[in-house]
């Protein structure tokens, strides 16, 4: 487990954060100028912040007070940059091994493993400045896998690419979360990214961390679900897809009971995880009847915490929390309050196949 | 062919080759490093280093030679000590290359410094994360994308090598067969009565061997970008 603690003063703007990641992915969340950057350039040892203690486990990487500051190219971290960084006078072969070149470590088998998860097989003889961008953002993970880093940082990987081309990477780092088990520390500011491959959200807000722990916990969270963004307020749960309906609907199973969606294009049996938006949950506190709604779901009204001019309720449902957002009139006239049993009425397309990532299953 | 040149003429232009090649072979890697530090690390004595690097651009050759005299000179201050283990500068043709390479110097140091700018950092820390050490770093990325500039300052400092002059006459004289470089010799030949034609023909080789410089600069430095920049 990676654990950092570390303060850095800039002109007009000082860091000051504690944090731990875990096993699995940890995303470093917030607004642009919130110093995530420069925490993840101090884990990789490329910044010597003012004070500093950053431990991997056994291994310490910085520790100001003991006067240890291990060089990058000893700390055996994985560097996948914002802008891919390719080296312009080597071949993508070349630039791939790079890395295995200077640790030694691994097989050189390795490499037709990471090619043919990456797809880039075709692309190893050119040279970068024949790439696209999601090409080249392909190779520069490669490259970082294969130099066997004992975990990897990503710096808005995907913030400079278009759609088309996030939903072409999108897939190789959920295997690579999945089934590499490798850690990563992944800087973004994009809620759907956080919503899509994190285990751990780290809540970045001008230097400090506002809020850490486990994804679906922090984004069910009222106090620090808005910080993603309102529009993009919501839950996520997981699920495990049951049956195919005839109909074009697929049946899952959630530990809030079943859930009804638009074909899901997975196998019988895949885990699932659903990002379920506040603005798609209606609260019902009796079973609604003749509903075009297929997913309601009993539940119990776990807090409400005004933002906004509306309300955003946590319900509980079959121990996970969903998030639902409604006006405070509504919320008065339903009366409700903490320990209510409720029902949540989610609209069988509020769960967009874009939210839905695969996790280990 | 060979009788177009005096032999004399010959001897000029073959000693000119010599110092200028191993004037610029020399002082390349201490150029590259200079231009490295100067481009790269920030220290105490930056600026001075900056200005000793330049000085002999701005400072008259006569006085940059007559400093090499001074220091280089049999009876000076390191001339005395290198005269210890038997090498001697002054008056020879190493002599001319030592004054060849400090007037070229600048010349190449620039060169080497701007393609040392042009070489993103973030490239050098990419390679650190994926475990190259400094040196390595320096030798795998570095040096592979400032070769371009390295090539033009070899030869920029080459060319500036066979065209000097004031130094060179000031700290070795022009001593035919050891010191007379081709300008020595286009000078010597015009002092003497009826040396003009002499003199034109040396001329006429010394523009030669410049245009020879510069095709060969460009065919390499395209060459080279190709090999970094190219599909």
């Amino acid at each position: 487990m990676l654990s950092v603690t570390l303060r850095h003063r800039f002109a007009g703007f000082t860091l000051d954060v504690g944090f731990d990641a875990p096993e699995g992915l940890t995303a470093l969340f917030g607004h642009s100028g919130s110093g995530k950057t420069t925490v993840v350039n101090a884990v990789a040892g490329l910044l010597r912040p003012d004070f500093a203690c950053i431990t991997d486990g056994d291994t310490v990487l910085t520790d100001s007070r003991r006067g240890i500051f291990l060089p990058p190219h000893r700390r055996g971290i994985g560097y996948v940059f914002q802008d891919a960084r390719l080296f312009p006078h080597l071949t993508v072969r070349q630039n791939l091994l790079f890395g295995h070149w200077f640790t030694g470590r691994g097989q050189k088998a390795q490499l037709s493993r990471v090619v043919d998860m990456l797809g880039i097989g075709a692309l190893l003889p050119r040279r970068p400045a024949a790439l696209s961008g999601g090409e080249r953002q392909r190779v520069a993970l490669g490259r970082a896998i294969l130099s066997h880093p004992r975990m990897l940082l990503m710096d808005e990987p995907l913030a400079s690419l278009d759609q088309p081309r996030k939903d072409e990477i999108l897939p190789y780092l959920e295997r690579l979360r999945d089934e590499v088990g490798l850690p990563i520390l992944y800087v973004t500011h994009s809620p759907a990214e956080v919503a899509r491959l994190a285990t751990t959200i780290v809540l970045m807000d001008r230097g400090r961390v506002l809020a850490s722990g486990p994804a679906a916990q922090v984004m069910s969270d009222p106090a620090t679900a808005p910080r993603l963004g309102l529009a993009d307020t919501g839950a996520i749960l997981t699920a495990q897809i049951k049956g195919q309906d005839a109909d074009g609907l697929t049946w899952l199973s959630t530990p809030a009971g079943p859930l009804f969606l638009p074909q899901v294009a997975a196998p019988i049996g895949r885990s699932l995880r659903l990002r379920i938006l506040a603005q798609d949950v209606m609260i019902a506190t009796v079973p609604p009847q003749g509903i075009s709604a297929l997913n309601i779901i009993p539940a119990t009204v776990r807090d409400l915490t005004h933002a906004d001019g509306g309300v955003l309720v946590r319900l509980d449902v079959g121990g996970q929390a969903i998030l639902s957002r409604i006006t405070a009139r509504s919320a008065r006239v339903l009366d409700l309050q903490p320990g209510k049993p409720v029902h949540a009425v989610l609209k069988a397309v509020s769960v967009a196949p874009g939210t839905i990532g695969l996790s280990a299953g | 062919m060979a009788d177009w040149l005096t032999p004399e003429a010959w001897q000029a232009v073959r000693l000119s080759l010599k110092v200028s090649l191993w004037a610029t072979l020399a002082s390349l890697p201490l150029g590259i490093l200079a231009a490295y530090a100067l481009a790269r690390w920030r220290f105490p004595g930056h600026g001075l280093l900056n200005g000793l690097v330049h000085l002999p651009l701005v400072l008259p050759p006569v006085v940059t030679g007559y400093l090499l005299l001074l220091t280089f000179g049999r009876r000076g201050w390191i001339g005395q000590w290198l005269d210890q283990i038997g090498i001697v500068l002054a008056f020879r043709w190493t002599g001319a290359a030592l004054a060849a390479a400090i007037m070229a110097f600048p010349l190449m140091v620039r060169a080497i410094r701007l393609s040392v700018e042009a070489v993103d950092p973030r490239l050098e820390q990419a390679a650190s994360t994926l475990g190259a050490s400094r040196p390595w770093v320096f030798l795998t990325v570095t040096l592979p994308l400032i070769l371009p500039g390295i090539l033009a300052g070899a030869i920029l400092a080459f060319a500036k090598a066979m065209g000097e002059f004031g130094a060179t006459i000031t700290f070795v004289s022009n001593i035919p067969g050891q010191t007379q470089t081709v300008p020595s010799a286009i000078y010597a030949f015009l002092q003497a009565p009826g040396g003009e034609t002499a003199a034109a023909r040396l001329v006429l080789a010394a523009i030669a061997v410049a245009l020879g410089a510069l095709f060969l600069s460009e065919w390499l430095s395209r060459l080279v970008a190709r090999r970094i920049g190219g599909a």
